[in-house]
């Protein structure tokens, strides 16, 4: 732009477009951080940015509050919130820690309240938030909640009553109180607008006839997520009357099936062409497994995780599905059914092997160092990875990654805790190593296995894209922490459990807790006083510490650190003590 | 943790002495159960190896008492949980449901149902019928449809009538009863 002075234009005038031509312009960015980076360019981008945002993702809720996000985004219609510490997921979080959605939803009635969208991740939701939500917001469309607690299906009830435009009901994994099946009758006679269903989650049964009448009401449903109790009588009609579905969760696949039935169910399958991801598979027989296999072309995501399958029952399956770019199973399959995997699956870029047994010894139940390198071998482009089993080695280790280069999830779980390289006795440093040194896009990390200050080493020289790192049982001292604070610099979260880092450990961070989202430490070497220096220096974090009961006053069981604009949370129970700079 | 000394002179006593606790319980609290004195002695190289042994051995007694590990969800857990105790005692469980008319039976496993209710809401949805409501006095009133089960005895009798758990006990398989041989049943119809 050339200013010069005979312009009559003012010099700022002339660069400006006017607000409604940037708004648009802004709307076609989708990423947010595509769009938090505008929103720093200047006031004018800051502000068309504010008006014309749309949705906002909040990985911490406690990072900023209600007021703030609304009082930016007053035109906000999609809201992504996630709550409590991810190793909440795993009983370490007290029940009532926080992470209500009440607030929330009271704000952004008197703020926002075209809010259509809510998708949350561990917060507590209540049957009065539910109701607050289905009768204050009428354009409410999606309700996603994934691993939440506080609620029933009452709560459920009063969504499917009052959500008259609901395109969205997604509930996964949660603590739910489940009460009855009552909920889904709660739809009205004539809504339709339904296009996700999942409902996976729940227990008590639905009545079928409602739910057969409301899928075949709603033209427009893709994905359709059936609890464990529904029959394989329901499944053969839901799939009759819907074949344009994309996403399928089947029920328990473990009715006796006469062979008419079998073949009417195949049969049924075979109508549904747009399948790419099948999921459920409670208790699926080797038999009953054959009647998916026609709908298996064109599947990229298969979930057989809650099913102890035999390797051969893999192994029949997976010619079936050529397209597989995202597999999950128990490690009841073995090594053998991995072998399977390699052989069949060129496209893999994810697999999950889950414990069918966390809890026993039982060595027939598992899958070694063998598997995960068969895996390897046969499915170049795996990327993602998370795999329990109770040995490996770093030799095997170091193959996967020499086989597969381009990991960005890397997730190791040995489950006997401190377990060396059982071929060599060593530690498994030099396994984690390898995956460092040769994965050069690695954004997350789990470790495992008995490692030493080494592997943070390694971690903090080569890791430079790391940006999650959980961490249980391994160390040997404090240095080990601060490898990595001071070597990965783009890291976001930070889960430490049972290892001996300390209060040095913890300030080594100081510099890094403000770019991050939260570090996590329980069962560490920390102390309230280090807590308190820490909060001291830092006072745009929030230091909280969970004390566990009889333990020593001057212990911090459980720390929780993260950033925060919104200063110190006036909800924290009495077992949590928040420490600030005042 | 008490157990570093041994550890360090080698001989790690601790992990062999004859104790009537469980390995790993008592004095070293950093092993298992819960929590609480995390206090690990900074093992060197030459302590690595015994420490991981001890830890091995103390583990293997105490593993389910470690909170939060291995790390898999509550909900997997539970699912998992579920499904092993329905697998769980093979006796007597599984049942066959014949309904008078109908071409062929099924098989239900009652472990899966946690009482009377959620029984016939399986059978209704199943054969496609509505059993009426069952009292004590009168049996299932307003339906032509009755379920009954057959004990170890070989009577026939009301599904209901007895708690629960001797049902689930007595239980050896169950019929749909309609019409007019329902009613000798005691079916207030």
């Amino acid at each position: 732009m050339d200013l010069t002075p005979k312009q009559s234009i003012p010099a700022a005038e002339s660069t400006r477009f006017p607000d409604e031509v940037l708004e648009r312009v802004l709307t076609l960015l989708k990423s947010p951080k595509d769009r938090n980076a505008v929103s720093l360019v200047c006031k004018d981008w800051y502000t068309a940015d504010s008006w014309s945002r749309r949705h906002v993702f909040i990985g911490n809720c406690y990072s900023v509050s209600p007021e703030i996000v609304a009082r930016r985004f007053p035109r906000i219609r999609s809201v992504t919130l996630k709550g409590k510490p991810r190793f909440s997921d795993f009983n370490l979080v007290p029940d009532n820690w926080g992470a209500d959605v009440h607030s929330w939803l009271l704000v952004f009635a008197s703020g926002s309240p075209f809010l259509e969208e809510l998708r949350l991740k561990r917060m507590r939701v209540t049957d009065g938030s539910l109701e607050f939500l289905a009768l204050n917001f009428p354009n409410f469309r999606a309700l996603s909640l994934l691993s939440c607690d506080g609620f029933s299906t009452s709560g459920l009830a009063t969504v499917a009553t009052h959500c008259k435009n609901l395109i969205e009901l997604d509930i996964q994994e949660n603590g739910i109180e489940d009460l009855s099946g009552e909920w889904l009758s709660c739809f009205p006679d004539n809504f339709s607008t339904l296009e996700v269903l999942n409902f996976s989650n729940l227990i008590t049964d639905v009545n079928t006839e409602v739910l057969e009448r409301l899928v075949s009401r709603c033209r427009s449903l893709k994905v359709l997520k059936l609890n464990r109790s529904s029959s394989l009588d329901c499944l053969h009609r839901l799939l009759t009357s819907a074949p344009q579905l994309t996403e399928l969760g089947v029920g328990s696949f473990s009715q006796e099936l006469t062979p008419q039935q079998h073949a009417e169910l195949k049969h049924a399958f075979g109508f549904c062409k747009n399948l790419t991801v099948l999921s459920g598979f409670w208790d699926a027989t080797a038999l009953n497994l054959s009647a998916v296999y026609p709908a298996c072309s064109g599947l990229s995501f298969l979930n057989l995780s809650y099913t102890a399958l035999q390797s051969q029952e893999l192994a029949s399956l997976l010619p079936h599905c050529p397209c597989l770019r995202r597999l999950w199973v128990l490690d009841s399959v073995g090594d053998r059914g991995l072998e399977a995997v390699g052989a069949n699956c060129p496209s893999l870029e994810e697999i999950r092997v889950f414990p069918t047994d966390p809890f026993d010894e039982d060595m027939l139940h598992t899958v070694t160092e063998s598997g995960i390198v068969a895996v390897s071998q046969g499915c170049p482009k795996l990327h993602y990875i998370l795999y329990f089993c109770r040995q490996m080695t770093n030799a095997a280790v170091a193959t996967v990654v020499r086989n597969c280069p381009d990991f960005t999830h890397f997730r190791l779980c040995i489950m006997n805790p401190g377990q060396p390289d059982h071929t060599t006795n060593q530690p498994m440093d030099e396994a984690f190593g390898a995956v460092v040194k040769t994965c050069k896009k690695l954004k997350r990390l789990s470790i495992s296995g008995l490692l030493t200050d080494l592997t943070f080493k390694y971690i903090g020289e080569y890791a430079k894209n790391l940006e999650a790192l959980s961490v249980a049982f391994a160390g040997s001292s404090d240095l080990g922490m601060q490898y990595v604070m001071e070597g990965c610099s783009k890291l976001k979260k930070l889960e430490i459990r049972d290892c001996p880092f300390g209060n040095a450990a913890l300030l080594s961070g100081l510099e890094r807790y403000e770019s991050m989202r939260s570090l996590w430490m329980s069962a560490c070497n920390v102390t309230v006083d280090g807590c308190k220096a820490l909060a001291r220096q830092m006072p745009r974090l929030n230091v909280e510490v969970m004390k566990e009961e009889g333990s020593d006053d001057c212990k911090a069981d459980k720390v929780y650190v993260y950033r925060t604009v919104a200063g110190p949370r006036r909800d924290a129970p009495p077992s949590v003590l928040t420490f600030s700079s005042l | 943790m008490e157990g570093g000394v041994a550890y360090e002179q080698g001989l790690n006593l601790k992990a062999t002495e004859l104790t009537l606790g469980l390995p790993g319980t008592g004095e070293t609290e950093g092993q298992g159960g819960v929590r609480n004195n995390n206090k690990r002695p900074m093992p060197t190289s030459e302590t690595n190896e015994e420490e991981s042994q001890a830890l091995k051995a103390a583990d293997r007694g105490s593993r389910a008492q470690i909170v939060g590990w291995p790390p898999i969800r509550s909900y997997r857990k539970n699912s998992l949980q579920e499904k092993k105790d329905s697998e769980g005692e093979a006796s007597g469980m599984y049942v066959k449901v014949s309904m008078d008319g109908a071409p062929y039976l099924r098989k239900i496993d009652l472990k899966v149902y946690r009482g009377y209710p959620e029984l016939l809401k399986a059978l209704e949805a199943m054969f496609k019928f509505a059993a009426g409501v069952y009292s004590e006095r009168e049996g299932y009133k307003g339906s032509e449809y009755v379920p009954t089960y057959e004990d170890k005895d070989g009577d026939w009798m009301l599904v209901g009538d007895v708690p629960w758990d001797m049902f689930m006990s007595s239980c050896k398989r169950l019929r749909i009863m309609k019409g007019s041989e329902a009613r000798g049943l005691g079916c207030g119809v």
